[in-house]
């Protein structure tokens, strides 16, 4: 094999690394200015910063034993001892909200983490290939976009049985038939791009095309969908809650804290609500912060 | 090992054709037929200019020889090998020969790769180089065309189209080819980006003994950068010979239409250009005969009937040219 | 001469809030256009060609604004007006033909009735028979054969030429005074593009609108253009009859580029390449733009910004190796507002 150019200068590797970090900081920077520039994503990420935190340091933050049942104390309202209050067995609904948020936490982190690269390892592989694979994997992936995705849930659930690794499971086989067209669709705008073309004629396999250039150009749209998502998971996981299919009593879980609450509504309403609310916000967060991460993730706007 | 006395870069009638699906049910497929029975020889040093309009297979051609593009029938030869229906650890071996630069500069880098990754990508996954030994090659190639380290962890879209053009040069010449095929690479850019473009192709040449097949619809740019030049039209080759000989003696009509179209920035010449009827016809179900019977302004019934083979008609033995009536009449 | 002028731009300032900086991409854009005239703007990428092309249409949007300047057409200034008259000289007085026709022309409807809507958006008296039979009568005078069939096709459908005559039709079927051309033949063939200027030339002097071509190509402009203003980062550097600025250049940067084109270079020699880089438009304008590239910079070129010098009646130069051959530009009578029509 011959050689164009011998390398005569020493090479610095320290100006490399230099280099590429001030590559690195300008990146970060420009991202901030983005983030920076819109409100509402401010707002959404702090809130869901907050909502991490408080999972982080429930220990901490907590007053009471969120399973501590102290009977004499039930359907108290909310007072300087228990802030949010005592449901019908007497637990404190301040600590178990506060450790609900790792419930939450937990459940939606995993159907992400199971659902999302599924889909997106389906969308790539049908898209590129195209013809019978596509074929057969979209079908596949029609037969559980049929139903809505809380019943879908509910009925694989239900089959699977109680508890909240079953419902993980559930929302996840519900989840993934978006994220597996959206990817698909990325990829076949992107397969006859140039730079694509560029790759495989140096004799790249289909898999490192893939994995390595086909990838990365439908991450961004997936990120924004997977935020967008998250506040449908933490709903799906909160209703199986409320069906009872999903974390089982006496998990500080917020939909089956709801659904607790349900025949205490008219007299004790912080049952009910104040888990409700923690919902609410949890969702509004991941919602205002979807809309804004596509402006910081697409280069192409800077 | 090479043979001497033959060329480095062997195109033997060459067949490209795509079939269109038209519909579910496959009845209505139309074939296009976008590169017809053309054969190319390039030797070593050789800057080999390929001219035609938009459809004529040009494209088609140079991402055929790197298989990009599916080759019915015909022969690609480089060395004396074959090098058609390649795979796998064979493809890798062509790519370290023949590089194919692309059209436009805007599309033709990844966008979320950096520079560093750009060029240095097929040395990795051809297990050339690892780690911060493709930096330093990155860096040596970058520096030879003009630009520097800072350019080296940017993206793609913080460039130029000139200096895109640089960074997908040196992507090809990383791997160090011997053919580089060139894909209009400066339709794209301003002309006096073009002009430091061509100088520094015309230097990398002699410098580094490489044979270019040079794509372009631009005559100006063809005549002042190639040594010999081919007339493309429909997918196939109408006229070939030395630029100085085609130029000043051109004896196929389409040549002589694509001679008089070229541009001049004197607003005096009065612009003779000899005009053609309707658009560029698409390779789609060709008519029997002359494939540029239908537009000829020197047309005649045996022109319908049987395609003209490409041979001598004059004095040089390496103008060749495929017309039943050539020019001089 | 002011009975004639159709357009003039003075001084005109667009400045773009990018997050990198400010980005001063229109200083000093001055120039006129005559009627029935044909002025070519030409220049590099990134000179702001297509930035004046918009602003004249007033269609800069945010992050970019236009600080100021004048627009003056038929002697009324564009920036002057509210939204409404705008959109009252858009499409029917000042039409613009964009580079692709591809992605210009509405993927779904038929083309016909895109030229028609045209005349409809316009012309409110009209009714929808008698705007498509105009439509079908501009397709076939741009040359298109069976223009009735044309109409009813949509734009994937027609080829690269046919779209921009179909785009061109759908500028001119209003008789506007003046047609902006923004590389309207980048995207096309040698020969369909020798076609396209050709009807181009011929429906505007026929219907009687003024041109402002813009491109980067100078031969298009050699063959098409009467007016010849060369822009460079942001200012016009010289302007005049297109047998003036292409064969007796003036300017250095003019003097360069057309240098650079390898027409009849020697196939063994080097083409000339004007040496450094195009300036950022990120820094404020405090002298000549083209000093760091000029082969007869002198030390007043980078403290100061050269004026306009006025050669002869038509021939200006903004550099200061003209210093005291012409008179300084400005304010001229040609400048001046006309009297409205």
């Amino acid at each position: 094999m011959r050689t164009l150019l011998n390398v005569t200068k020493t090479f610095d590797k320290k100006a490399a690394r230099s280099q590429r970090w001030d590559a690195r900081k300008r990146y970060l920077k420009d991202s901030y200015i983005l983030w920076r520039r819109n409100r509402l994503m401010v707002a959404g990420t702090l809130i869901i910063v907050f909502l991490i935190l408080v999972a982080a340091f429930a220990p901490l933050l907590a007053t009471h034993d969120p399973y501590e049942q102290i009977l004499h104390n039930r359907l108290e309202p909310p007072s300087i001892q228990q802030y949010f209050g005592t449901d019908n067995l007497g637990r404190d609904i301040y600590s178990r909200v506060i450790y609900g948020a790792r419930v939450t936490l937990f459940i939606a982190i995993l159907v992400a983490a199971i659902s999302t690269p599924f889909g997106l390892v389906i969308g790539v592989v049908a898209g590129y290939f195209g013809g019978l694979i596509d074929e057969i994997l979209m079908r596949l992936a029609d037969v559980f976009l049929a139903f809505p995705k809380l019943i879908l849930a509910v009925a694989f659930a239900a089959a699977l049985g109680a508890g909240v690794e079953n419902a993980i499971i559930a929302i996840s086989v519900a989840n993934w038939p978006g994220y597996a067209r959206l990817a698909r669709a990325d990829t076949l705008s992107v397969r006859n791009n140039d730079y694509i073309q560029v790759i495989r004629s140096m004799g790249a396999s289909n898999l490192r095309v893939m994995l390595g250039h086909i990838t990365p150009m439908c991450i961004s749209s997936i990120v924004v969908r997977l935020s967008l998502d998250m506040g449908v998971i933490i709903l799906t996981a909160a209703g199986l809650g409320f069906l009872g299919l999903g974390a089982q009593p006496p998990m500080p879980e917020w939909g089956l804290m709801v659904s607790d609450g349900r025949q205490f509504l008219v007299n004790q309403w912080w049952i009910s609500s104040l888990p409700g609310f923690a919902i609410l916000i949890v969702v509004m967060g991941f919602n205002l912060m979807g809309d804004g991460i596509r402006d910081i993730l697409d280069p192409h706007l800077r | 090992m090479k043979i001497a006395d033959s060329p480095l870069l062997d195109i033997k009638n060459l067949h490209v054709h795509f079939t269109i699906r038209e519909g579910l049910l496959r009845t209505n497929d139309a074939t296009v037929k976008a590169v017809n029975g053309l054969s190319i020889a390039l030797d070593a040093g050789d800057i080999f200019g390929l001219v035609g309009e938009s459809g004529c297979g040009k494209t088609t051609l140079g991402r055929a020889v790197v298989g990009l593009a599916p080759i019915t029938s015909g022969e690609v030869c480089f060395n004396g090998l074959n090098i058609v229906g390649l795979s796998g650890r064979e493809a890798y071996e062509r790519a370290r020969h023949i590089q194919l630069i692309f059209q436009d500069p805007y599309s033709s880098l990844h966008p979320r790769k950096t520079v560093r990754d750009l060029v240095g990508e097929g040395m990795k996954f051809q297990g050339l180089a690892k780690g911060y030994e493709i930096d330093e090659r990155v860096l040596a190639m970058l520096e030879r065309l003009g630009l520097s380290i800072g350019h080296m962890y940017r993206y793609a879209h913080e460039f130029s189209g000139g200096q895109r053009q640089r960074i997908s040069l040196a992507r090809a010449l990383v791997l160090h080819p011997e053919v580089l095929i060139l894909d209009e690479p400066t339709s794209a850019l301003d002309v006096s980006v073009q002009a430091q473009i061509l100088n520094l192709l015309k230097e990398l040449q002699s410098e580094f003994n490489l044979t270019y097949l040079f794509i372009s619809h631009n005559l100006v740019v063809v005549r002042y950068m190639s040594n010999r030049i081919g007339v493309m039209y429909l997918g196939h080759l109408v006229e070939t010979g030395l630029t100085n000989d085609v130029f000043r003696k051109p004896q196929h009509p389409y040549t002589r239409v694509l001679l008089s179209s070229m541009p001049s920035i004197d607003p005096d010449i009065a612009h003779t250009r000899i005009l053609l009827e309707g658009d560029p016809p698409t390779p789609i179900d060709l008519p029997p005969g002359c494939p540029f019977a239908p537009r000829c302004c020197e047309v005649r019934e045996h022109c319908n009937l049987e395609k003209p083979p490409l041979v001598q008609r004059g004095d040089d033995s390496t103008h060749l040219v495929a017309c039943h009536f050539p020019y001089p009449h | 001469m002011a009975a004639d002028l159709l357009l003039s731009v003075k001084d005109l300032k667009v400045y773009f809030y990018t997050l990198r900086g400010l980005v001063h991409a229109l200083e000093r854009v001055s120039f006129y256009v005559n009627r029935q005239e044909t002025l070519g703007l030409a220049g590099e990428t990134g000179c702001g060609k297509s930035v004046t092309a918009r602003s004249i249409l007033r269609l800069i949007d945010p992050p970019g604004r236009i600080m100021s300047g004048n627009i003056f057409f038929e002697g009324r200034d564009l920036l002057a007006l509210n939204k409404a008259e705008m959109r009252h000289i858009r499409g029917s007085q000042i039409s613009m033909i964009m580079q692709e026709p591809k992605i210009s022309l509405n993927p779904v409807i038929r083309v016909g009735d895109q030229v028609a809507e045209t005349l409809l958006v316009h012309d409110r008296s009209l009714n929808r028979r008698s705007a498509r039979k105009q439509a079908v009568d501009m397709l076939a005078q741009l040359g298109i054969p069976d223009a009735t069939r044309i109409s009813r096709r949509y734009a994937h459908e027609l080829s690269g030429g046919m779209g921009q005559r179909v785009m061109i039709a759908m500028m001119l079927v209003t008789r506007p005074k003046l047609l902006i051309a923004d590389e309207p033949t980048s995207a096309l063939d040698v020969s369909v593009q020798g076609q396209i200027l050709e009807l181009m030339q011929k429906l505007t002097k026929d219907i009687g609108t003024s041109v402002l071509m813009i491109t980067h190509d100078l031969a298009v402009m050699a063959q098409t253009c009467d007016w010849v203003a060369v822009m460079y980062a942001g200012d016009v550097i010289e302007m005049g009859l297109v047998r003036d600025v292409l064969k007796h250049p003036q300017h250095p940067y003019t003097q360069d580029l057309l240098k650079t084109i390898p027409d009849k270079g020697n196939p063994n020699e080097p083409l000339y390449s004007i040496k450094g880089n195009v300036p950022s438009l990120l820094e404020p304008w405090t002298n000549c733009r083209y000093a760091p590239r000029c082969n007869y910079v002198m030390d007043r070129c980078k403290r100061e910004i050269p004026p306009r010098y006025v050669l002869n009646k038509s021939h200006q130069v903004a550099c200061f190796l003209y210093e005291g051959q012409g008179e300084i530009e400005m304010d001229k009578e040609c400048f001046k507002e006309t009297a409205s029509p």
